[in-house]
């Protein structure tokens, strides 16, 4: 597999979201948490509109309001002040500080604001602060979540060092890193799944508590209305095992694993049947309990929507422009039923591009993903909403997944994997492909014909 | 009871052009109950008819005769749609005890006329009116009379008989009141100096199933051959009305509609032969013999110069394909002509039939068989599912080719299956047909999808992640 760099001066509508932004969605998936950005208000702004528009919710994100002053002078005593005034305003459990290419430009400490906001500050030394460094000149929105779920484990669980192993002290307890491609309806859905086994999930961060869209008897929040409890992060290095979803989180995983001794199990995604299994086997390892008969017959279901759909789904040649883990996942989803990756498009390199299912995969933008695509007679489109023009232009269908989807309602409930989720794509895709047959034979119309209809044309 | 008499049918099933009818009457079989697929006579005659675009199609019964079988999709058409709005007098139990079930006809037929303007009104009568005694053919005259439009009555419930019989009843009403009603229209302009003579074929029993017509009449506008009517893919009520001024008749995969093409050679002296657009051989034979047929030495020099290029061509496109299909086993499993047609297409592409149903076959399909295959070939007088799948265990068939029907029993076997039924979306007629052909063939037989639904759960045989496992 050949990984084709950027080499154009201009990006031409951009499918890279920043990595500021993908940190803030992760630290929105902890419970009473609030995100506050370190750099412009416009950054936060900018970050609020891409999440209301996507999740259709009030988004706690806050800014530290660097302004022409603090970014030429210094802007960390505007953490120190954010950071107390949401303190002081909000309560929150937590407050996650990611940096933006402003501050980092202006070559911000954001560790050592946080130390002097606790020097000067003890009174709100129960409230978590988490720093992270998040360029938007690096990465994309993938790895800024998963640079945030790095820093919760630096700030919140204890060093190497201190390690108390208390590891299987919660014999029912499952760590579940779930990386950025899963929406909240596949949280939801995986942590029936594992509760299914007996097992308690402890997901991080847990988008299924606090961005599923749900009414609460609470009329406004500033900050997060569900999520992982921070408590339940400290309990992470008593836990049997850690189950972590997607390349992108497996540096995070690493140091979690190297803080607490819970051994770790590690899927690329779990949208392919053989993900699925192996999930399965090691659930049911875990739990001591055999897999339920409900997600055996569920896994039957998929085998037979599998046989339906290939008809469609074979040798349907598939563009596809997203983050690294996304696109791997429905990479190897397609190609498993017989479908040819023939454009693939991430907004920057990641773990996770070497295992996309594709000849190559072009580091770029959309503008790049609908050249490759008319180049190699593309059927189909899958991308985020930005795509629609794209897809309009190449005349294709298009299936919305990832960040964002502002044009459609229910895309952070749509659920993508386990058996049933996988099943459901497949049905989508293999309808869109019924419903745009390229293969239809256009009509002939033969000039000796006695239709009544081309005799009109004529005269 | 109806207004089709016993004898009428034992006629349509005495069919002189049938050589089975001189031996045993394999296609036109008694149903036995408990044991019988198949469609009535009802949709036998609405499948043979309705493609033809432009006439409204009523069905004149209760629901169930349209209600199941209506917006059928397979056949397209290049202009009027007509034929894909649903049409039925929808019997209620008051008509029905009331014997209201004529008036109802007569002011659903005005309705058809005065919303849609059709050319022509079909009646298709069904089991209910047609034992209640509805005179549905005596409406179909008044309306006639009355709206000044044809309105012809298709006497098809579905008690009379099989699919096939349906067919037989669909060409024979076209016969009794379409056929012979107008002459063909002048040649155009742009057809009268082209240098050679224009001469009028008919096909019969072609659907244009997904438009795979297209694929083939190009190559007649090129040599110069109008079509008068295809019956009835993608046709008009006027061009059925002057199917009797063709040189020639082609049967195309319907033995069905046989009766047509031996009723114009007796009324007309039109000559018809038996031929498939499926495959290269056939297609080559079926533009040869209309050529012989016809009889005019340029135009089978013109046809043989075309076959050359043509055959040429899609040889070419189809090399990549051949290696990857060649050797492979086939089981087909379909009716009629279809068993023998498809076989040739097979060959063409050097993959091997190791059965074919024939159940609906004739006697001659079988001869034809028998000269194509040999006597190697298990030939399967039908029989259940279960039965069709130790045939492919027995023959290790690679891939089952039949109708959307059994589909269902092939995926559920966990086998790959080509849909060569009418339902189907993709068309295969025709050199070009070909290219789609081996296009859907390799999609099912390489896909990735059998192993993986073959594969047994994993945690049946054994618990073992087979996940990475990293402990820190």
């Amino acid at each position: 597999m050949e990984i084709i760099k950027r080499k154009k001066a201009l990006s031409v509508s951009p499918l890279k979201s920043s990595q500021t932004v993908g940190a803030s969605l992760a630290f929105l998936g902890i419970n009473r948490a609030i995100p506050m950005m370190h750099g412009s208000q416009g950054c936060t702004a900018f970050g609020i509109v891409f999440f209301v528009r996507h999740f259709r919710e009030p988004i706690p994100l806050q800014t530290s309001a660097m302004d022409q002053v603090s970014s030429v002078m210094g802007a960390d005593d505007n953490i120190v002040e954010g950071l107390k005034t949401i303190c002081e305003k909000s309560n929150p459990a937590l407050i996650g500080v990611p940096t933006t290419g402003l501050a980092e430009t202006q070559g911000a400490d954001i560790s050592g604001a946080v130390k002097t906001f606790r020097d000067k500050y003890p009174e709100f030394k129960h409230i978590h602060v988490v720093p992270v460094n998040t360029p938007d000149f690096s990465g994309c929105f993938e790895s800024g979540y998963a640079l945030a779920v790095q820093s919760i484990f630096k700030y919140m669980l204890p060093a190497e060092k201190e390690i108390n192993n208390k590891v299987g002290s919660r014999k029912k307890q499952v760590n579940v890193l779930v990386g950025s491609f899963l929406t909240p309806g596949d949280v939801e859905v995986l942590k029936d799944i594992i509760e299914s086994f007996g097992l308690r999930p402890v997901v991080l961060p847990d988008l299924s508590e606090s961005l599923d869209g749900h009414l609460t008897e609470q009329e406004f929040s500033p900050v997060t209305i569900g999520g992982t409890p921070s408590s339940e992060i400290e309990t992470m290095g008593e836990a049997i095992a850690t189950l972590v979803i997607g390349p992108s989180l497996y540096k995070s995983a690493d140091l979690l694993t190297k803080r607490t001794g819970v051994p770790d199990y590690r899927f690329d995604h779990l949208m392919e049947l053989d993900m699925v299994d192996s999930l399965m086997v090691t659930l049911s390892e875990l739990s001591g309990q055999s897999v339920p008969e409900k997600l055996e017959r569920q896994r039957a279901q998929l085998q037979d929507a599998m046989l339906d759909t290939h008809f469609m789904l074979g040798q349907a040649r598939i563009a596809i422009a997203q983050d690294p883990d996304l696109v791997m996942a429905y990479s190897q989803l397609l190609t498993s039923m017989g479908a040819e990756i023939v454009a693939a498009v991430v907004p920057s390199n990641g773990v996770a591009v070497k295992k996309i299912a594709a000849n190559s995969v072009k580091v770029g933008d959309l503008e790049d993903l609908e050249l490759i695509a008319k180049e190699n007679k593309a059927e189909l489109v899958i991308g985020n909403s930005h795509a629609v023009e794209s897809a309009k232009r190449l005349g294709l269908p298009l299936l919305r997944a990832g960040f964002p989807q502002y044009d459609l309602i229910g895309g952070y409930q749509r659920v993508w994997i386990g058996y049933q989720g996988i099943k459901q794509a497949l049905f989508d895709m293999a309808n869109i492909m019924m419903e745009n047959n390229s293969h239809e034979i256009e009509p002939y119309y033969s000039t000796l014909a006695q239709k009544p209809e081309y005799l009109q044309e004529v005269g | 009871m109806g207004t089709l008499k016993a004898k009428d049918i034992a006629a349509l099933l005495d069919e002189p052009a049938c050589s089975h009818n001189k031996k045993s009457k394999s296609g036109c079989a008694k149903p036995k109950p408990g044991a019988t697929a198949g469609g009535c006579a009802f949709d036998g005659a609405q499948i043979a008819l309705l493609p033809i675009a432009d006439v409204a199609h009523i069905v004149h019964g209760s629901i169930a005769c349209a209600g199941s079988s209506w917006d059928n999709r397979g056949t397209r058409s290049s202009g009027s749609n007509l034929f894909r709005i649903g049409m039925t007098t929808d019997l209620t139990e008051q008509d029905v005890v009331m014997g209201r079930g004529e008036k109802r006809l007569f002011h659903s037929i005005k309705q058809a006329i005065e919303t849609y303007q059709p050319p022509a009104v079909f009646v298709y009568n069904t089991c209910v009116p047609a034992l209640v005694g509805d005179d549905f053919e005596a409406v179909c005259r008044s309306a006639q009379e009355r709206w000044n439009i044809p309105v012809v009555p298709v006497d098809a419930a579905g008690f009379y008989g099989s699919k096939n019989l349906g067919n037989r009843i669909a060409g024979e009403s076209m016969l009794k009141h379409v056929v012979g009603t107008r002459e063909p229209d002048p040649l155009p302009e742009s057809a009268k100096d082209l240098g050679f003579k224009i001469h009028d074929i008919n096909l019969a029993g072609e659907y244009n199933i997904a438009g795979e017509f297209w694929h083939v009449l190009p190559l007649f506008d090129e040599l110069g051959i109008r079509v008068l009517c295809t019956l009835s893919g993608d046709a008009r009520f006027r061009e059925v009305q002057t199917m009797h001024r063709a040189e020639v008749n082609m049967m195309v995969c319907s033995k069905a509609m046989v009766n047509v093409a031996r009723n114009l050679q007796e009324r007309y002296d039109i000559p018809w032969f038996e031929g498939s657009f499926y495959g290269i051989t056939d297609t080559s034979k079926a533009l040869r013999d209309i050529a012989r047929l016809i009889d005019d030495p340029d135009l089978i020099e013109r046809t043989e110069k075309l076959i050359k290029r043509e055959e040429a061509k899609i040889n070419k496109l189809l090399e990549p394909w051949r290696e990857r299909l060649t050797g492979k086993r086939v089981l087909l499993y379909t009716g009629g002509v279809k068993s023998w047609s498809v076989i040739s297409a097979m060959h063409d592409l050097g993959m091997q039939v190791v059965a074919t149903g024939t159940k609906k076959s004739t006697e001659e399909d079988k001869e034809r068989i028998r000269d194509l295959m040999g006597d190697k070939t298990k030939m399967i007088e039908g029989g259940s599912a279960k039965e069709l799948l130790n045939i492919v265990k027995e023959y290790k068939a690679d891939i089952l080719i039949a109708g959307g029907r059994s589909m269902y029993t092939a995926l559920k076997a966990k086998l790959p299956f080509l849909d060569i039924n009418q339902e189907r979306d993709f068309g295969y007629a025709g050199y070009d047909g070909m290219l789609e052909l081996v296009r859907q063939l390799a999609l099912t037989l390489e896909s990735p999808v059998w192993k993986a639904v073959r594969k047994p759960k994993p945690w049946a045989t054994s618990i073992n992640a087979e996940v990475v496992k990293v402990t820190g």
